[in-house]
């Protein structure tokens, strides 16, 4: 690890220690957008306003996602690092400010029409993460020559439908309907080329990756914690075999996540787009599925205790029940694993594998 | 706060790994009559491979070995498996017996053993399993007792796999003075080079599997005498030494690639555009596998460094395990066959291959249990 990789994610680790408390957490959930908290996060230089002029490393912005996760951040930092990739690389300047990104589901579009110098948009982005404290919002839309175009307008946030929806974790998810809003010409702009709505899926399947490998560590720490605490029969629960057995299961499935992961990330920087979902998609299904077992685990090691809001686990579970099925869950990524490599035939299977 | 429990540090393989998978593929090509049979244990093959320069490639130049990084012996161990390549000959030599010799063995012994190894010469087994004495190795009931000139050794081993061809066995017992309720039960453990082709007091008994396959061995060891010049490391350090051949044992991509070629199958029997629910279930196994072989590569970059992963490798030993015997299970929902190891059909085989030998993946080399307490150690809860 680089030197400047280490102290970004050390000072990153003790901002998020000091200020994701569980207050902090469940304000954030009863609507509370906890505003000390993504000061310091624009005060720490991570560079939220777009990663492509910042000199720092996609691998490092994803690297202190995977801290978010563990801690759970309630803020919409993955998307806001997409937002300000997306609109500074279509040339638009981008602040400090709370940003989302969209469409964020598969099978969504939006469509641009032209109007004298301007634009109207039309379609539906449901589920954006933090819509409603999102100050700007970067859009994926297509114009009718099938270009992909960014949308970053003023009047993109008065188009939201609905309030109050939420993942299960109680992050908020916004669902905004364009029936032909007005845009003018220098609120839309062609993405740079290899930027799509398809880079951005990945790119978002990605972000979810990693903050659940870091919600999944927090999760084992958690719970190793536990067993060694609780008493039962006269002696901590982590002396028990079937326990330890359990907390083994959920450690490789913790440390496959974090691998994975990586992998993930380390794709990006490969040119191809279906090489690269390829391997974006063995990390987004590897993750997910660890993150079914782990959270299992995790929850069976900690009794009733963990089955409580008071108690800090449910932060990092529903997290992760959460975001396994946002940017595509398991199922999703798993058939395109499956459709790219019987696409290649039987004899391509372990080339494919190995060549990279 | 804890750190992560477990490191798998990113891995890129280095230029000169990749340029050696070529080699390795063309070299295949050329012997593809070999590939994928189930006799697995061929020394003319194990010797091809050594003329390559693949056998005991990460070993020192002084003892023949080649000096190559734990990389490029891994690309051509992975690339071996894949295949089906018959490398048992010197499998055990090339992975364990000889790293151990040359961690702890007199030089005489390095001299004389690793460059015949390196040759495809000599090919050794793992005495360490008993019939009272599986998982909890320490009770191992096989005891030497110093004699002039050598020990004289009783007892009896287990599931010892090719000891009916290997030359030499490395063996794990304990000394006599060693009683058995000692506080220490790693006391008095002693290994030993047993030369078996040429040793009167050995008798091999085959042990058929359930495959019908002659590939493990009960051995009776009676007033077997073992020179002094092969005993191997230092009375009563064999409990350290043992633990470092299960590392090495442990840690490899041989974990995760037996039934390779059943999952290459399935993908055959899925065509080129198969429906959503059966991509879906391909790409989960490959998505672990591609994962599984990351950790590995990660494992090996530990090896380079010259650290001992023992709760890595046992980490993905144990999920490598759960993936193959995943395989077959996932094979018959997608296609079900009726399965028969003699069918024609290569997948109506493989499945049999992979149905019958799922069972031993989570025994040998320590049980899955066994695996778990492991990491259960590493995790700090023992
Ligand atoms: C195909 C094959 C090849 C082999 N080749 C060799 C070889 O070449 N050389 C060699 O020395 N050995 C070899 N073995 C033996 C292998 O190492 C042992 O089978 C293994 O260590 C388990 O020992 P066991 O079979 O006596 O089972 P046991 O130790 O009796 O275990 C039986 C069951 O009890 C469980 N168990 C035991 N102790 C505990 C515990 N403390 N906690 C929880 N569960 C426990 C085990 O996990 C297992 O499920 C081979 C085995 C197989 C299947």
């Amino acid at each position: 690890m680089r030197d400047e990789t280490r102290m970004l994610l050390e000072s990153m680790g003790r901002l998020f220690e000091d200020h994701c408390t569980k207050a902090v957490a469940d304000a954030a959930e009863a609507g509370t957008f906890p505003t000390a908290l993504w000061q310091a996060v624009s005060d720490s230089g991570v560079p939220l306003g777009g990663v492509i002029d910042s000199g720092v490393e996609w691998s490092d912005l994803y690297a202190v996602l995977r801290i978010a996760g563990r801690y759970g951040a309630p803020v919409p930092l993955a998307e806001t690092i997409l937002a300000g990739w997306l609109a500074s690389s279509a040339g638009f300047s981008v602040d400090e400010q709370a940003m989302t990104v969209g469409p964020v589901r598969a099978g969504e579009t939006l469509r641009l029409e032209r109007d004298g110098n301007g634009w109207r948009l039309f379609g539906r982005a449901s589920r954006l993460p933090w819509g409603r404290d999102a100050g700007r919002i970067a859009l994926i839309a297509t114009d009718p020559d099938g270009r992909s175009m960014v949308v970053f307008g003023d009047g993109v946030e008065g188009a939201r439908l609905s309030t109050g929806e939420s993942n299960m974790a109680g992050e908020p998810r916004d669902t905004y309907e364009f029936g032909g809003l007005g845009l003018s010409g220098n609120e839309v702009a062609p993405a740079a080329p290899g930027i799509d709505q398809a880079a951005l899926y990945r790119r978002g399947a990605l972000a979810r990756a990693m903050m659940m490998a870091g919600a999944m560590e927090r999760a084992l720490d958690t719970a190793v914690n536990y067993a060694q605490e609780r008493k039962q029969f006269g002696r901590p629960i982590s002396k028990f075999q079937a326990v330890q057995q359990n907390l083994a299961v959920m450690a490789g499935q913790v440390a496959a996540a974090g691998a994975a992961a990586d992998a993930g990330v380390e794709a990006l920087s490969i040119d191809d787009p279906a090489k690269q979902e390829f391997l974006v998609a063995i990390a987004k299904t590897r993750v997910g599925d660890a993150a079914t077992l782990a959270s299992e685990i995790a929850h069976q090691v900690h009794g009733a205790i963990g089955f409580t809001k008071d108690y800090s686990l449910q932060l990092s579970t529903r997290r992760l029940w959460s975001w396994r099925d946002e940017f595509g869950g398991e199922s999703e990524w798993a058939a395109k694993v499956g459709a790219y490599v019987c696409a290649g035939g039987a004899d391509a299977l372990w080339p494919t594998l190995t060549d990279s | 706060m804890l750190q992560q429990a477990f490191r798998f540090d990113p891995v890129e393989l280095p230029q000169a790994a990749q340029a050696l998978r070529k080699e390795v593929r063309a070299f295949l090509d050329e012997n593809r009559d070999s590939l994928g049979n189930r006799r697995d244990y061929d020394q003319a093959f194990s010797k091809k491979m050594a003329e390559h320069g693949w056998v005991g490639m990460t070993w020192p130049k002084q003892y023949g070995g080649h000096e190559r990084t734990a990389f490029e012996r891994y690309v051509v161990i992975e690339e071996m498996l894949a295949a089906g390549a018959p490398v048992g000959f010197h499998w055990t030599a090339d992975r364990q017996s000889g790293p151990n010799i040359l961690r702890y063995g007199t030089d005489e012994q390095k001299a004389h053993f690793l460059p015949r190894i390196v040759r495809g010469e000599l090919s050794f087994c793992i005495g360490m399993s008993e019939p009272d004495s599986g998982s909890d190795l320490a009770g191992t009931r096989t005891r030497a007792v110093k004699v002039d000139g050598g020990f004289r050794i009783n007892g009896s081993k287990l599931w010892t796999s090719n000891a009916h061809r290997a030359d030499y066995m490395i063996l794990f017992c304990k000394m006599a003075d060693a009683g058995q309720d000692e506080v220490d039960r790693h006391a008095g453990a002693t290994q030993f080079l047993v030369d078996l082709k040429n040793s009167p007091g050995i008798e091999i008994r085959p042990v058929i599997n359930l495959l019908g396959e002659h590939h493990f061995n009960q051995l009776f060891l009676t007033d077997l005498f073992v020179p002094d010049s092969r005993l191997f490391g230092d009375i009563g350090n064999g409990w350290r030494q043992v633990s470092s051949e299960l590392a090495f044992e442990r840690s490899g991509p041989d974990r995760f690639l037996v039934l390779f070629k059943l999952l290459t199958e399935m993908v055959r029997v899925a065509g080129t555009n198969p429906d959503r629910a059966t991509a879906a279930a391909l790409g989960r196994l490959v998505a672990q596998l591609a994962t599984l072989r990351r950790m590995s590569l990660s494992i090996a970059g530990m090896l380079q460094e010259g650290l001992q992963p023992l709760n890595e490798a046992a980490v993905t030993k144990d999920l490598g395990t759960r993936y193959e015997q995943d395989l077959p299970v996932i094979a018959r929902q997608l296609f079900p066959a009726e399965p028969d190891l003699a069918a024609v059909d290569t997948y109506v085989s493989m499945l049999a291959r992979g149905i019958g030998n799922a069972p031993r993946l989570s025994i040998q080399g320590g049980t899955r249990e066994i695996l778990r307490g492991i990491i259960a150690r590493g995790l700090g809860l023992r």
